[in-house]
């Protein structure tokens, strides 16, 4: 199988510091690969350089190639917008904006020159539905998104990611701001999606890590330490640095 | 004993900051009292000066005209007291000044003795005069009417357009002017200053660097902190002059010139205000538009705006506040004509300049001084109902972030 993101020897520094060093990691098309490690040790932002999130922080400098469906995606000529309609992303805190839960939705498409009310309204519902929050919101499309509960403003984000139809979701953390419930609803959502979209997922939860996904990457301070099949991961690392970090020695 | 000492200076402190709190509020109702008692007091009085009357023939069927009448006989824009409703008579206007000219100074008497006949006898062959005389001479003896005059109310105060405190015979105490030269000149601060520091608050918070940033933050407080008199020159010197050469107009000093003038006093509050709101929209709710695709600019205009909109509405009716209390910058560029403004390139008159030029010539207690005060009551009232607005404003309900 074609490989849908690839890495080759990546690096990345903040001013002087290097937050990644030389990570080669590549992703299978409809898997779910979850970014394990602790706090610091750079999953989240090696999560952000397949939309070029990191673009935003000043002084960053990047070596190395990120490629996505085969396209280097740190080329000159890069359409950045064109990429992140391609890789969609969830964050750690629900943020939805300050608008109706129609709106938030429709909010990608529209930014992307969509406005005929006919193709939102039936893209906006698709998106709801792949969310599981469709029965939900039905009545009240009209209302704040500042009204739904955590987890349903969770999964609005999903739904607002999915609407522009990408191809790659990248998800920061996405259950750790919410209850036991709405959690195990992401990780529900997440197990559908994958037969449709390509998921990175970034976690603490390392219950969690071996529920979603079919490969797991343990990152340690900028390195890859190791990476394989989740189950053969968590069952038999073969670095003691990720057999102490899986059973709980460091954290 | 330490115990002891100890809880005293506790309550010494206790009390001390319950007496500043004390005088404060005191002061602040004091002066409250003081602006509405004066200025309630406008309105139990005759616009007539105290100690004069106006009277006329005793037949006159007339007994009462109101300020407005009373001015326009005197001006001579009525000339028939039919057109106030009495009979069909000309107006003949009897000035003491002239007395000379129809008695002998024998029959006037050597010390005024007999004025008051003269007066008396005057308005008795004339059907149609009316005179404007003191008291002193309509006493006894005296045979012709005594108009009455009606009281100031507060609908007359506000709703009427002339504002001449100091005409003789009959005060015109119309306020509607002054009020809309206000809300003018603030209206017209604010369409300048509105985009002016909507842009500028979004340069601050959205696009420039942290250097650039740095030096213009200091420099918006900076003017926040000039004098207004100050301003009032530049306004002056440099404005009034340009407006005038622009437009080809008689004078420079204009409803224009006094809205540039504050539109760049009010734009320090608009920036600060409005900044610390724009820069409040969480960077998470950046980020999540950004990565669904939309550029910088679409998402300070579809989320951090709207994310911000009460903390820029604050801002902006603040900004008015401002424009509508400012004095003495406005009171030198603006003219200062007490009549409606028809376009920007006429000159106004606003409330807190009329005070401000006015109270030192209205003598104390008087009905002008008294007018002022109301005026005062005027202003008061607006500024108190736009800091109720902003009250409320910045409390609607703000989205939560979590």
């Amino acid at each position: 199988m074609e490989h849908i993101i690839t890495t080759e020897l990546v690096s990345l520094f903040y001013s002087e510091f290097q937050a990644l060093k030389d990570i080669s990691i590549d992703f299978l098309p409809n898997t779910v690969t979850a970014l394990i490690g602790p706090s610091g040790c750079g999953k989240s932002t090696y999560l952000r350089l397949f939309n070029r999130m990191n673009d935003l922080i000043d002084n960053v400098k990047i070596t190395g190639k990120v490629t996505i469906e085969g396209e280097d995606i740190y080329k000159k000529d890069t359409n950045i917008v064109e990429l992140r309609r391609k890789v969609g992303m969830v964050f750690q805190k629900p943020n939805p904006f300050p608008k109706s839960i129609f709106e938030n939705v429709a909010y990608g498409l529209r930014v992307n020159g969509v406005n005929d009310m006919s193709v939102l309204k039936e893209k906006v519902e698709f998106s709801l539905k792949q969310s599981a929050l469709w029965d939900e919101v039905k009545d009240k499309l009209k209302k704040s998104a500042f009204e739904l509960s955590g987890g349903q403003q969770q999964r609005l984000c999903i739904a607002r990611a999915l609407a522009i139809e990408p191809s790659i979701i990248l998800m920061d953390e996405p259950a750790s701001a919410l209850d036991p419930i709405s959690t195990a609803k992401i990780e529900e959502l997440i197990y559908e999606l994958k037969n449709n979209y390509t998921i990175v997922i970034v976690t603490h939860n390392l219950q969690q890590a071996g529920r979603v996904s079919d490969y797991t990457a343990f990152f340690y301070i900028g390195e890859l330490i190791e990476k394989g099949e989740t189950k053969e991961l968590f069952i038999n690392p073969k670095n003691i640095k990720t057999q102490n970090y899986i059973t709980g020695r460091f954290g | 004993m330490i115990k002891f000492f100890k809880s005293t200076f506790e309550k010494i402190i206790e009390g001390t900051l319950f007496l500043s709190s004390t005088i404060t509020t005191l002061a602040i109702v004091l002066i409250i009292v003081f602006l509405f008692r004066e200025g309630i007091g406008t309105f139990n009085q005759s616009p007539i000066e105290e100690g004069f009357s106006l009277v006329v023939n005793k037949n006159n069927p007339i007994n009462e005209l109101s300020a407005q009448q009373i001015k326009n006989i005197f001006d001579q824009n009525i000339t028939n007291w039919k057109t106030v409703g009495g009979n069909k008579d000309s107006i003949i206007l009897f000035n003491l000044d002239n007395i000379s000219n129809f008695y002998s100074d024998s029959a006037i008497g050597e010390n005024f003795e007999f004025l008051p006949q003269c007066i008396s006898d005057y308005t008795e062959k004339h059907s149609g005069v009316v005179a404007f005389v003191s008291t002193r001479y309509t006493g006894k003896g005296f045979t012709g009417k005594i108009l009455t005059t009606p009281k100031v109310t507060i609908t007359q105060f506000i709703s009427q357009k002339e504002w001449f405190p100091t005409a003789q015979p009959a005060a015109q105490l119309g306020v509607l002017a002054l009020i809309l030269g206000t809300l003018w000149v603030s209206f017209g601060a604010i369409v300048i200053a509105l985009p002016l520091g909507l842009a500028t608050s979004i340069y601050m918070a959205e696009v420039a660097n942290p250097k650039v940033r740095n030096f213009l933050k200091p420099l918006v407080e900076l003017l926040a902190g000039i004098p207004s008199v100050v301003y009032g020159f530049f306004g002056l010197v440099i404005i009034v002059p340009g407006i005038q050469k622009l437009f080809d107009l008689p004078v420079g000093e204009t409803a224009l010139a006094g809205s540039i003038v504050l539109g760049i006093m009010a734009l320090p509050t608009i920036i600060t205000i409005s900044e610390d709101a724009l820069r409040t929209t969480p960077k998470a709710m950046k980020e999540a538009s950004l990565a669904l695709g939309a550029n910088k600019w679409q998402t300070t205009a579809r989320v951090v705006i709207p994310y911000s909109s009460s903390g820029i509405t604050a801002a902006a009716i603040l900004g008015i506040g401002r424009a509508i209390g400012e004095t003495m910058a406005v009171l030198m560029v603006t003219g200062n004509a007490a009549v409606i403004p028809h376009s920007f390139l006429e000159p106004v008159r606003t409330i807190p300049a009329t005070i401000a030029a006015e109270l030192g010539e209205a003598p104390q207690g008087g009905l002008h001084y008294k007018a002022l005060f109301a005026l005062g009551c005027i202003l008061f009232i607006i500024t108190m109902a736009i800091n109720l607005i902003v009250g409320y404003v910045s409390s609607k309900k703000k989205y939560n972030t979590r």
